[in-house]
């Protein structure tokens, strides 16, 4: 799976939580799902447990703390895939 | 633990704590009842002359009953080497989606039941319903906060 498309998906996924619709118009691995996206903290843990079905993987809490960036939640989605 | 100890550990007061018993509870599930009182504040105004337990109201109750005590006691389970702390346990509602059925008349006793979906991250997500004495469905509906100590 490509990066560019891993970022597809995570931004399909973080889209229906967004409050602040203009922060997907620039979309990319330095958008902050808090402070460009406007996602409150319990629709970010919705977004991790879609994160979670849709690469079939499990984020554990340590991961979870550091996933703020759309390239944050790549990089773990990337490590979680190959092992 | 025994399971009205958890109404102790709940952040709320008159008149705006909602539960009297718990009945049963378990990590998955609780169960829980509430009487509300004729003379409850909110009687006066929902609605004129014609008192009807508002639906926020019953909202509230399912929300306690459902999700806090069942996040209380989660908390105590995973935290048994202090259970103290959880004396201190912060909530805030995230979301709710709630079906009404039949009203609820003041003096009514009710009995909630929740199941819950998931807890992770801090956050409980539950399946609840509410039920009047003669067991007819009041509402039901999904209630989601956000729970820690």
């Amino acid at each position: 799976m490509t990066d560019k498309t891993i970022l597809e998906k995570i931004k399909a996924i973080v889209t229906p939580y967004v409050q602040r619709k203009e922060g997907l118009e620039d979309f990319d691995e330095k958008t902050d799902f808090l402070t460009d996206l406007k996602i409150n903290s319990a629709n970010l843990v919705d977004v991790i447990l879609d994160v979670e079905d849709e690469f079939n993987i499990e984020i554990d809490n340590t991961s979870m703390e550091g996933m703020l960036t759309a390239g944050d939640a790549k990089r773990i989605i990337l490590a979680k895939i190959e092992n | 633990m025994s399971f009205n100890s958890i109404i102790s550990t709940l952040p709320y007061t008159y008149p705006f704590l909602f539960v009297d018993e718990i009945l049963q509870i378990d990590e998955e599930s609780c169960t829980g009842t509430y009487r509300f009182p004729n003379d409850s504040y909110f009687y006066k105004g929902h609605f004129k002359d014609n008192p009807v337990t508002p639906g926020v109201i019953l909202t509230e109750c399912m929300a306690q009953i459902g999700v806090v005590c069942l996040g209380s006691f989660l908390l105590n389970i995973t935290n048994q080497e202090n259970p103290a702390l959880t004396e201190n346990i912060q909530i805030a509602l995230s979301s709710s989606q709630i079906d009404f059925f039949i009203p609820v008349y003041p003096g009514e006793q009710i009995k909630v039941v929740s199941k819950k979906e998931y807890f992770r991250f801090n956050k409980l997500k539950c399946g609840v319903e509410m039920f009047n004495s003669n067991n007819e469905l009041v509402c039901r509906g999904t209630i989601a906060g956000m729970i820690r100590k």
